[in-house]
């Protein structure tokens, strides 16, 4: 009872058929789910990268530098378009309140895209698709993408990073 | 020392009502605030309006987040564990003055907080507060005070019922099933402030100038053992007063004490490692890291969600069928006091909590499917089903018995509080629905201005947003019009209402507990049957969001 001390005997009163049942099918439930996460990993192509290494601002800013002076074809509002070959590594680095460079991939290719950030954290958010990660300064977070879709996306940053957050906005671009 | 309460007999100690009534009062106050604030948020995000100017929005929303989610719901709560470790076990109140220095930090911290929000421009941070950003040293200072007062009350409430125990004041036998639950959540308040005190003390040290850097990722981690793990403490007090409730209303008393009991226990086992999902889409190196401490401590707290899922309206429909309303399976739901506040408050609490933030939760915790949702509008979607429209109408309608119980006052506009918990109820289910929607296509939580005004490129979301948000302004129109007629009632009942004489002025009775009768079979083939349709809907849901996941770019 909420206000009364239960009566005596309560510890060896018999579970009801019915909570019984129900306590039964939410603990099979509860496994089910924690064997389809672990499934995933092994036939699923979509998983959460672990590959990430403890960087600086300033090493990452210069391994970013190298790898765009490598790849570059173009700029687009003054920010460099970046294509790398499949297979090949790319830089994306965000600050506040942008996102650089434009990176250019072909479609059905597979990519490592290094993201890190060079002061706060910030949300890597790829629109239309909706895929979302959180960027941190000092760890580079190695994404092995594949587009499988083609077109203009867009990177917004969904995590709050002062007052110039609304505008930061990249661009990621796939070729068939 | 005493007075003995002529509506319910219990011995109730003189000094613990003013602390229960300054609390509430305080709690009442935060919550007005936090819904003014709402109002100008939703306003500001439906573009149309796009009320506020930028820096206001993000001031706006780290206050709304403070008041809303902590100060009015933990003021609350404090009130509720005076009354359920004094009143609730006929007991008195263990150091008073302990009590008042609580308060007295908790609401010098909250003017702390406040004024480094409104007035240095130096803590437009948000709730989060994620390091590196940095928010004047005030901000931190003010949240230290304020967890230190909420520990002090935390630790009164362990004193009173050990005090209590010792005393035999509520019989020879185990606590009471309601402050059972609140015991659970005064221990889960003592662990998160742990980890409150663990960051935040270096963070404040930090915005000193006396420590070099906080690691952010580290930061966020034990941020959430305080952040994830306080929403536990709500959850666990929520749950205490659904039984509370369910008592007072219909005489309910759970089917099975052990069952009951054993899920509170869960909730102390599960939670606190359960806050890794906040790192899902985290650099972090190891995905068994994360995959074990959502899979199973994470479902372990929601295990203990699922049985209370059943122990509540089980103990409402057991004690209808024993009154009489034994016909079909809902004859017990449609003869329930729908026409009490406090009952359909905690009803409607039920369904938000289970139907909107239980199975969005449960999704949003899985590794794999957060990368649809990390950072979008579903999140906050998330936790105005749990928070708002479970947590915070659960105690609006137990507040529908403390103003006759302990303000002694009747209440006023009775009529509208017969209809507030539907306002409040629904308004914010529609809000949570058109959030979660929005988020599930990729509109952000946090952001000023979704047409990126002022950045490089452009981007436009799919058309049918406009009407999302115009559910979201809906709901959130209807529920802040509920939360401030709540206020209202409370306001006018507490400062201006007709005392209560006698029993027989209480506009919602306490309802006599039924006779006992032997159960074959199915107790509760009633709640059975919403369980399997909750069950079913949750699994519908999941299915549609690994379906959505698996077309997705391929990453890894």
């Amino acid at each position: 009872m909420a206000l009364n001390v239960p009566a005596k005997g309560w510890y060896a009163t018999k579970v009801a058929k019915d909570e019984k049942s129900w306590i039964v099918i939410s603990v099979i439930a509860a496994l089910a789910l924690f064997i389809w996460m672990s499934a995933w990993h092994l036939f699923g192509k979509q998983n959460p990268p672990v590959s990430v290494y403890t960087t600086t601002p300033d090493e990452f800013y210069r391994l970013a530098q190298a790898n765009w002076q490598k790849y570059k074809v173009g700029e687009e509002e003054g920010i460099p378009v970046v294509a790398p070959p499949p297979g090949g590594d790319v830089f994306l680095l965000a600050s506040t309140w942008r996102w650089e460079p434009v990176i250019k991939l072909k479609k059905d290719q597979e990519y490592k895209i290094h993201i890190s950030s060079l002061d706060i954290v910030h949300g890597f958010s790829l629109q239309p698709v909706n895929m979302n990660f959180q960027i941190y300064p000092h760890y580079d977070y190695v994404f092995t993408f594949k587009p499988t879709s083609s077109g203009d996306f867009r990177i917004i940053c969904n995590e709050y990073c002062g007052y110039g957050h609304h505008s930061m906005i990249g661009k990621i671009i796939v070729e068939e | 020392m005493f007075i003995k309460c002529d509506i319910t007999g219990l011995n109730v100690d003189r000094r613990v009502v003013p602390l229960i009534k300054a609390n509430a009062i305080v709690s009442v106050v935060a919550l007005l605030i936090g819904v003014v604030a709402a109002l100008l948020l939703v306003l500001t995000r439906w573009q149309v309006v796009h009320l506020l100017p930028m820096d206001w929005y993000y001031r706006i929303l780290t206050l709304h987040g403070l008041t809303a989610l902590v100060v009015w719901i933990v003021f609350w709560e404090m009130a509720g564990l005076y009354f359920g470790s004094t009143v609730a076990l006929n007991a008195r109140q263990v150091a008073p003055g302990l009590g008042w220095l609580a308060f007295v930090l908790m609401v010098v911290g909250t003017a702390l907080v406040a004024y480094a929000v409104l007035f240095t421009q130096r803590a437009d941070v948000l709730f989060t507060s994620y390091a590196p950003i940095k928010a004047h040293p005030i901000y931190y200072l003010g949240i230290i005070l304020f967890a230190v007062g909420a520990l002090t009350v935390a630790g009164l409430f362990f004193a009173n019922i050990l005090t209590a125990k010792k005393e035999k004041t509520y019989g020879d036998g185990p606590l009471p099933v309601f402050t059972f639950g609140l015991l659970a959540a005064a221990i889960i308040t003592a662990g998160t402030l742990l980890s409150g005190a663990v960051i935040y003390i270096p963070t404040f040290l930090w915005s000193l100038g006396l420590i070099d850097s906080v690691d952010s990722l580290v930061y966020k981690m034990i941020f959430w053992g305080f952040g994830h793990s306080s929403q536990q403490i709500n959850v666990t007090a929520m749950i205490a007063v659904w039984y509370l409730v369910a008592f007072l209303t219909v005489g309910g008393t759970t089917i099975n004490e052990k069952v009951t009991r054993f899920a509170f226990l869960f909730y102390l086992i599960g939670i606190m490692l359960a806050s890794a999902h906040h790192l899902l889409t985290d650099p972090v190196r190891s995905a068994s890291w994360k995959v074990f401490n959502t899979s199973y401590f994470m479902y372990i707290a929601v295990l203990a969600s699922m049985i209370h899922a059943f122990a509540v309206p089980s103990a409402i429909e057991s004690a209808q069928r024993r009154r009489g309303f034994t016909k079909g399976l809902f004859d017990w739901l449609k003869n329930a006091p729908w026409g009490n506040p406090a009952f359909s408050a905690v009803f409607l609490g039920i369904l938000n909590f289970g139907f909107i933030g239980g199975i969005t939760g449960v999704i949003n915790g899985m590794e794999q499917t957060n990368i649809i949702v990390h950072n979008t509008l579903a999140i906050p979607g998330h936790f105005k089903g749990t928070v708002v429209g479970g947590t915070t109408l659960t105690f609006m309608g137990l507040t529908y018995y403390l103003i006759p119980l302990i303000f002694r006052k009747k209440i006023r506009f009775f009529g509208l509080a017969k209809v507030q918990p539907w306002l409040f109820g629904i308004g914010i289910a529609l809000l949570a629905v058109g959030f979660s929607t929005l988020g599930y296509l990729g509109v952000p939580r946090r952001h000023w201005d979704i047409t990126f005004s002022g950045g490089p490129f452009t981007f436009t979301f799919p058309p049918v947003i406009d009407l999302f948000w115009v559910i979201v302004v809906l709901g959130g129109l209807i529920g802040v019009i509920g939360a401030l007629a709540w206020i209202l009632i409370v306001v006018a009942s507490v400062f201006f209402g007709e005392p209560l004489r006698s029993k027989e002025d209480m506009q919602i009775p306490i309802a006599d507990v039924p006779p006992p009768a032997e159960h074959k079979g199915f107790a509760a083939p009633g709640t059975f049957t919403l369980t399997l349709i909750f069950l079913t809907a949750f699994l519908l849901f999941t299915a549609l969001n690994w379906g959505w996941l698996s077309v997705m770019w391929e990453v890894k």
